[in-house]
């Protein structure tokens, strides 16, 4: 296989505009500038160590399945995602001009093939147009938890404040799988937000070039996100159970 | 005190900043005022430590548990990729 021709369809990126050189739309740095020592990765992998590529499967394929699986109706159908991931991965080896990480740009072809597949699976992630779930402005935390307006010496402080929490309970197996709980309950763009920043680790240049979204848009899915996910925590931590 | 600091922040707003706050996207005089908020402030500590604690928890729910016959499946493809580009 040659790799004139150009790329296949899912391997050109989807959101050209967010490419490096944009310019303007952060200060911090873009999904570019890859990483000391990324170089020696991509050398290796072009040089055919399978050690390299092994590392980097190792690295990743367990978050490619589970960013996959915010696209595709299925854990059988991420599966496949993550797979022809690595495929396009290798394909466009040759091609890949390092102006974003590397890891930006392998999640960026599984977005794309996931998204591709999620469409033929009726399964959208509406990225491009945030819907009106996105739209909720309301507050993060509840408001009967603040003094009101009126008050006269507090107007607007805890009436309830927050508690601080174990350590080893909020680690614990069951803590984990109600915070799990809690993010799989999110309007989908808020889940996707949350699961590539908070669980994968991605950055927010990594996470917006992924996903096609501006920095600022990113960060209020992210806030509102979090405040969701930490309300029901607390109503979990208070009694046992995940409320959203 | 006007300036920098404007008018006191209420806890009912700097909920609303944690994110901003966390992300470093707040501006210095914002982030004094925010700072300054806490700093007299248990409930909204309290809250800032929740959501950092949140941030932390969920990172552990990246389990890199990756089956040995996927992993194999995966360098088979690269040893048939890397013969492919030998040959062309």
């Amino acid at each position: 296989m040659s790799s004139s021709g150009g790329a296949p369809a899912h391997m050109t990126p989807s959101h050209p505009e967010l490419q490096v050189g944009s310019g303007g739309s952060r200060a911090g740095r873009p999904p570019g500038g890859a990483p000391p020592g990324e170089g020696d990765v991509l050398e290796a992998l072009r040089s055919g160590d399978e050690a390299a590529f092994a590392a980097l499967v190792d690295r990743y394929h367990a978050s490619l399945i589970r960013v996959a699986r915010l696209y595709v109706a299925s854990e059988a159908a991420a599966e496949e995602v993550a797979q022809e991931t690595w495929l396009g991965v290798l394909q466009g080896l040759e091609g890949f001009q390092g102006r974003c990480t590397l890891k930006a740009w392998i999640f960026t072809i599984l977005a794309n093939i996931a998204r591709s597949r999620g469409a033929r699976d009726k399964r959208m992630l509406p990225m491009s147009s945030l819907g009106p779930e996105d739209e909720d402005r309301g507050p993060s935390v509840d408001p009967e938890r603040f003094n009101p307006d009126g008050h006269p010496r507090w107007p607007g402080h805890w009436s309830q404040p927050p508690e601080a929490w174990e350590e080893d309970e909020l680690v614990s197996r069951e803590t984990l799988a109600a915070i799990k709980a809690a993010i799989e309950t999110l309007p989908p763009t808020q889940r996707a937000v949350m699961t590539m920043r908070d669980v994968e680790g991605l950055d927010s240049a990594e996470t917006c070039h992924i996903l096609g979204i501006s920095e600022g848009n990113q960060r209020v899915l992210l806030h509102r996100a979090r405040s969701k996910v930490r309300k029901a925590l607390e109503g979990y931590m208070a009694a046992g159970e995940v409320s959203l | 005190m006007n300036g920098a600091f404007g008018r006191e922040l209420t806890c009912r707003a700097l909920v609303e900043l944690v994110t901003d706050y966390l992300e470093d996207r707040l501006s210095s005089a914002e982030r004094a005022r925010f700072e300054l908020h806490l700093h007299a402030c248990d409930g909204c500590r309290a809250y800032l430590a929740q959501m950092r604690a949140l941030v932390r928890a969920a990172r552990r729910l990246a389990r890199r548990d990756l089956r040995p016959a996927v992993r194999e499946e995966l360098v088979t493809l690269f040893r048939e990729w890397r013969r492919a580009q030998g040959a062309g």
